[in-house]
């Protein structure tokens, strides 16, 4: 029970040059097929055993969602097998298939029986999926009166009001409030501690990490890794970053001619460019200088900035600003905060600077703004700015399992001393 | 998915689909203040018009028959079982598309549709036949033991048309047209059946015509037993039987063979 078995799965759809070609093919099956294939998911294999959590990550697009409704069975596999030991509940997309003109409860024993409930069953779990959804009088009112948030929590507790064998769910929760989630969260650990396979689909690398203890990482239809959280997460984040030109360790020759034509980065509503330098790459390092794709919380990093200069700057600088996703900015410096003085840099030049520090945030994801300002005076102002990106990129920082648990913004890592008498 | 394999997932399934029949039922009314009253009130109306119309107005009167109410029943006995036979199509036709959403997301015996349907529409017809048989009695016209010979031509008129009814609701997830095209389709269909008009009235070649609706010999047999208390011509169902075969095999096959292909489809 609760296993799932995945073999040379694929799914492929139907595409028809013209609305006619289907019906060619249908009365005239002997003139052979007109249609092309567009496969969406390929070759994908996998053995899930009872009780594992398995998060599955991968950008929009890739085919995620796709597995899970071969998995649930809603949508016929093209090739391949799927093979599914016991109950399934899944949360696929919003709401369950609700019917906006039922009433909340109506809707309740409308799922519960295609779940395999009989109505007695439900009416003595009424109450407990009400108190868990908490939505009020609302459970009398249609469903199409309700806000997604409150689908999601109906639905999330219909699904869920009897521990599944495996449990399936696709995004849905990311409607829900922080402490909806929680609770969410909460269910879906005890489900899984009590033997329940979990499939979850996050873009959220932490809560995959929090929750699950093996990922598979789907990239354009193909499952691109199997293994734990960490190494899919490193992996997926590290295609996320490539779609960027990267930057190279050390400046040398060979990099200053290639670095001439590089494309300079954009940042967000509020930047400022101007015809002073411009910003080609902005980067975590590992220590053998390759981008970084997932930070963990505490770790050393090393965050690098590059500049291609286009005329001199007698007294450039340069800064960053960490900001999480209320626009807090956690931390900010720059170069002449901190009592250094780069040197002045001649058009043409390039301008790098690498600042090395603890990564001691709360795992979440942060922006990060850079600047390169010439002339710095007073508590940090400068003559001139002639640069400003804004928000520029995004990272994740994701949990550092060996760690202290802790919550907060940043970690102070206490240290512990204790006396006694 | 093989037949009885089709039927057991069926049972398991009967919880969902009696709940879907009462909740449709119930969702139908639901903003009216009349509620049940309207399932009876729009045939009502129609045989209205039609008995003022035919029979007062235009002073048709059927061949043989001089009572008061002759017209009348026979208009009922036509156009009650019509709009059985016009329900079950016209929504099995949208039956995949209207539950698009419930298809996608979760995986359930596609089957139970058809039933719910079949159920909704018996349910409907139920009510204003009861009414109906109600008004016989009262007026003394109930015909008899030979009433029960209704329940076999209802049940073939059943099959048939939920044997139509899946074969357009599968082509209509994958050609909208379907749809369109059968709504006209079926008011032509309307009335090429002797369901207004008594078939004596139409020249002999377009009779000849008849024998090709499979709709007509349904209907004329409602009326043999509802108006002349006699028993139907068997055998003139017989074509009718074939049509109904050919249909629930038909749709059957296209059902279990596009079943997969359509939720790709909706």
């Amino acid at each position: 029970m609760g296993a799932i078995t995945v073999k040379q799965l694929g799914k492929a759809y139907k595409q028809y040059p013209t609305r006619w070609s289907r019906l060619a093919e249908w009365l005239l099956p002997m003139r052979g097929p007109r249609h092309q294939l567009k496969w969406i998911l390929s070759d994908i294999n996998f053995h899930v055993a009872a009780g594992e959590a398995v998060g599955l990550i991968g950008v929009n697009g890739a085919g995620k969602s796709t597995l899970l409704k071969l998995i649930t069975g809603t949508t016929q596999a093209s090739s391949g097998s799927v093979s599914v030991g016991g109950r399934v509940a899944a949360l696929l997309e919003l709401g369950m298939g609700f019917h906006p003109d039922f009433t909340g409860r109506q809707n309740v024993y409308m799922a519960g029986q295609l779940n395999g409930l009989s109505v007695t069953e439900i009416d003595a779990l009424m109450a407990d999926i009400e108190a868990f959804a908490e939505i009020g009088d609302y459970i009398e009112q249609p469903v199409r009166v309700y806000s997604s948030g409150m689908q999601m929590r109906l639905a999330f507790s219909v699904a869920t009001c009897v521990r599944p064998d495996i449990l399936i769910v696709d995004e849905a929760l990311a409607v829900g409030d922080v402490f909806f989630q929680q609770k969410c969260f909460d269910r879906i650990r005890g489900y899984t501690a009590a033997g329940t396979t979990l499939l979850f689909v996050s873009h959220s690398m932490g809560t995959v990490m929090n929750i699950c203890n093996r990922a598979l990482y789907i990239k354009q239809g193909a499952l691109a890794f199997d293994g734990t959280p960490k190494a899919a997460a490193d992996l997926y984040q590290a295609d996320l970053l490539s779609r960027h030109d990267q930057a190279p360790a050390r400046l040398g020759a060979a990099d200053a001619e290639r670095w001439r034509d590089a494309v300079a980065l954009g940042g967000s509503e509020g930047s400022i460019s101007t015809d002073g330098a411009d910003c080609l790459s902005v980067a975590f390092l590992q220590a053998d200088g390759t981008p970084q794709a997932s930070l963990i919380a505490d770790q050393a990093v090393q965050l690098r900035i590059d500049y291609r200069v286009r005329r001199p700057l007698d007294d450039p600088h340069v800064g960053f600003k960490i900001r999480n996703r209320y626009g807090v900015v956690l931390f900010e410096t720059n170069t002449y905060c901190m009592h250094e003085q780069p040197g002045p840099v001649a058009a043409g030049g390039l301008l790098s600077a690498s600042f090395s520090f603890a990564l001691t945030l709360a795992p979440d994801e942060y922006t990060l703004t850079v600047g390169l300002g010439n002339g710095g005076y007073d508590e940090g102002s400068f003559r001139e700015v002639v640069n400003y990106l804004h928000e520029v990129s995004t990272f994740v920082v994701l949990p550092d399992n060996e760690g202290i648990t802790w919550s907060g913004l940043v970690n102070l890592a206490p240290r512990l001393d204790i006396e006694k008498l | 998915m093989m037949p009885a394999l089709m039927l057991k997932a069926l049972w398991s399934y009967r919880g969902f689909v009696s709940g879907s029949v009462k909740r449709e039922f119930q969702s139908k009314y639901r903003n009216s203040l009349l509620g049940a009253a309207w399932t009876v009130l729009s045939p009502l109306a129609l045989i209205v018009v039609y008995t003022v119309i035919f029979s007062q107005v235009m002073h048709n009167k059927l061949p043989g028959d001089n009572t008061e109410f002759g017209y009348s029943i026979y208009l009922c006995a036509g156009i009650l079982t019509w709009g059985l036979f016009s329900d079950i199509v016209t929504r099995g036709q949208t039956m995949f598309l209207e539950q698009a959403n419930l298809i996608k997301k979760i995986n359930f015996p596609r089957i139970c549709l058809p039933v719910i349907v079949v159920c909704n529409a018996a349910i409907n017809f139920a009510i204003i036949f009861t009414l109906f048989v109600v008004f016989l009695v009262g007026a003394g016209q109930f015909p008899g033991w030979v009433f029960f010979d209704l329940l076999p031509v209802l049940l073939l008129q059943v099959l048939f048309a939920i044997g139509l009814g899946m074969v357009l609701g599968v082509l209509n997830v994958f050609f909208r047209d379907v749809g369109q095209f059968f709504t006209i389709l079926l008011q032509f269909w309307f009335w090429f059946t002797p369901v207004v008009y008594p078939v004596t009235i139409l020249p002999p070649g377009v009779r000849q015509l008849m024998g090709w609706n499979p709709m007509a010999a349904l209907i004329q047999s409602y009326q043999t037993i509802l108006v002349q208390g006699q028993a139907p011509q068997w055998d003139s169902l017989l074509p009718t039987l074939l049509w109904t075969v050919l249909l629930c095999l038909l749709g059957l096959k296209l059902f279990r063979k596009r079943a997969g292909e359509m939720v790709d489809e909706l």
